[in-house]
């Protein structure tokens, strides 16, 4: 009775020399979100493809529902929607069209396709759109449309790969709900993301992975108390004040502050400091100026994936030598 | 109002259940079905990217004006003369041109996303590539149609009168069907479009200017000869002949559909498995 909705051990992916997926086990239970959260290229997508019975899986062993996913790959796909990265409908048609293809190439009978495209099109606010070409679509009707075709069977278990990757905030927080509602009606999730505010957002349980290793799972709370629930951020005035400060800190909070990357580059005293909760940043300040500390830029932070990367791999995600990477994580940037 | 699911929803089945009713293949009756929705989706395309009608309606008004009068005096003495070996060869040149587009159009397709879709679909593998091999033969049909159509203008009558010139026709489109599946084969090994273009090219000439489509072969040197009679396009080209010329089904007849069964029984099931590999 406790058959899970993936049960996959060991999972690798190899190309060529490249272990894209390299022995993640992942086991998603009924009825919950779980989130695989990772950097581009960290094999999410690669991990997703094979259980989707897109990519033949090299090594391990995956069951969906009790299904073998290698031996019996036509049952699978009868189980699972599936949404990709890049909206995977037809350019050629009508937003209707569409549905009433895959509603055809899944069985439904000709009243029955028509029903359910229409009934989906109304779900997903698409109506007004149905009979416009793909090509007038924005980035958010198109995720729409994508995530309704995958809807068609009603499948158990839905495949959401960044569904809102690209999306501005306000139709990323209705992609949420809609999220929610699936589950609201007994459907079962993986999602991938790039986004820690997202996993929060949604998942049950979260899976870090990182160059095709798993590297952490467990809740949104579990994972986030790795690296407080806010950073807060300090750049000294004086070098020579970093041990003092290291010092202060870690009497406070009894924990490290983490120097962050730039202090390598010969500025120094800038450091990265984990806190609890948000408020804990006063007395941190306060402390500081006790001791005679000057600082010259102080912020409260969320953590951003990469600080959960550090935290956990001890690496950031490689997306930051280049400073204007946050820019494209916007969810992760509050309270500047 | 915002744009999230507003109307009354069911609640998804118990999945347990419904892996007791999933099947582990598709049922031919299934199979036919499917193949027949990806022709409809490769009619619409069609319909709403008209330029993939150019080379079946230019081509057979400009070739078979072009080397009837220039190869016409040269080759048979007279225009008149040349016609009733041309006009066959033409057409089988002409169908050779349009089912090569088929390994171009698909490679293009199974680059876009939707195919992604459908390979996560539980279809029949060969579904995505027999559906649009099936809307093609409207281009045949075309090609074959305007081919004739101008011979007949031109001053062409076929010995073979009404019921030759309908099996020369209809063989035409069968033979462009069956060898489509080279071309279909091809899409799905090339890495790009232009790939499948460039081999697409160097398969097609040879085929069709290492025939008898233009010139009888016994003027041609020995090896050349010998390449010409096992030429599959060369059978076609004579089963052709014979029934629009003679109205006779004789021996080339049955070798041309015989070399149809044999590229659709090799090509097709190849498609199938390159096309899984992708996966």
């Amino acid at each position: 009775m406790t058959t899970h909705a993936v049960q996959a051990t060991g999972l690798v992916k190899a190309f060529d020399d490249f272990r894209a997926v390299d022995g993640v086990d992942l086991e998603v239970r009924r009825g919950e979100i779980f989130g695989v959260l990772g950097p581009n290229g960290a094999g999410k997508t690669t991990m997703l493809s094979m259980l989707a019975t897109l990519l033949s899986i090299d090594e391990g062993h995956a069951e969906i529902f009790g299904v073998d996913v290698r031996r019996e790959p036509h049952r699978i796909r009868q189980l699972l929607g599936v949404t990709g990265q890049y909206a995977s409908v037809d350019e050629n048609l009508t937003a209707s069209e569409n549905l009433w293809l895959f509603g055809r190439l899944q069985g439904l009978p000709r009243a029955e396709a028509r029903a359910t495209a229409e009934r989906l099109l109304a779900q997903f606010s698409l109506e007004e759109a149905a009979d416009k070409p793909i090509s007038q679509f924005s980035g958010g009707m198109r995720r729409r449309l994508d995530l309704a075709a995958s809807l068609i069977s009603r499948p158990p278990l839905i495949f959401l790969d960044e569904p809102t990757t690209g999306l501005d905030p306000r139709t990323r927080g209705q992609m949420w709900d809609t999220i929610r509602g699936l589950v609201a009606d007994g459907s079962t999730i993986l999602l991938t993301t790039q986004y820690l505010d997202e996993a929060d957002q949604l998942a049950d349980r979260i899976a870090v992975i990182d160059r095709g290793r798993k590297v952490a799972e467990g809740t949104p709370d579990e994972l986030k108390s790795s690296v407080g629930a806010a950073s807060l951020q300090l750049q000294l005035a004086h070098d020579a004040d970093q041990a003092l400060a290291i010092e202060v800190v870690r009497r406070l909070l009894h924990e490290e502050p983490v120097l962050t990357p730039q202090a390598s580059d010969g500025r120094g005293g800038r450091m990265n400091v984990a806190l609890d909760e948000a408020d804990r940043a006063a007395d941190v300040l306060i402390a500081l100026r006790q001791s005679g500390i000057s600082i010259t830029s102080v912020s409260v932070d969320k953590p951003t994936l990469d600080e959960v990367f550090l935290a956990l791999t001890g690496h950031d995600t490689g997306q930051s030598d280049q400073s204007d990477s946050r820019t494209d994580e916007p969810a992760l940037e509050v309270a500047r | 109002m915002s744009t999230t699911i507003t109307t009354p929803r069911t609640p998804v089945q118990d999945p347990l259940d419904l892996v007791a009713r999933t099947r582990s293949h598709t049922s031919f009756q299934e199979t036919v079905s499917q193949t027949l929705t990806m022709a409809w989706r490769a009619t619409k395309k069609m319909r709403r990217n008209p330029e993939q009608f150019f080379d079946v309606i230019i081509q057979p008004l400009l070739f078979t004006a072009m080397f009837t009068y220039i190869f016409g005096g040269a080759i048979s003495g007279s225009v008149a003369n040349y016609m009733p070996l041309i006009i066959p060869g033409i057409l089988a040149q002409t169908a050779l041109t349009a089912c090569m587009a088929m390994g171009t159009q698909l490679r293009e397709d199974m680059d876009k996303g939707v195919f992604d879709r459908f390979k996560s679909l539980p279809i029949a593998r060969i579904a995505p590539l027999a559906g649009p091999a099936l809307a093609d033969v409207i281009r045949y049909v075309i090609a074959a149609t305007l081919t004739i159509l101008v011979g007949l203008a031109m001053g062409y009558r076929p010995g073979g009168g009404f019921l030759g010139t309908l099996g020369g026709w209809a063989l035409t489109i069968v033979a462009a069907w069956s060898l489509a599946w080279i071309f279909t084969w091809l899409g799905t090994i090339a890495r790009s479009a232009q790939a499948v273009q460039g081999i697409s090219m160097m398969i097609m000439f040879p085929l069709s200017f290492m025939s008898n489509a233009f010139v009888k072969e016994d003027t041609m040197p020995g090896w050349l000869q010998a390449f010409v009679k096992v030429n599959p396009v060369s059978h076609v080209v004579s089963a052709v002949r014979d029934l629009m010329n003679d109205g006779q089904v004789t021996g080339d007849v049955g070798w041309a559909l015989l070399g149809c069964v044999l590229v659709v029984a090799i090509f097709a099931p190849l498609s199938v498995r390159s096309y899984k590999r992708h996966l």
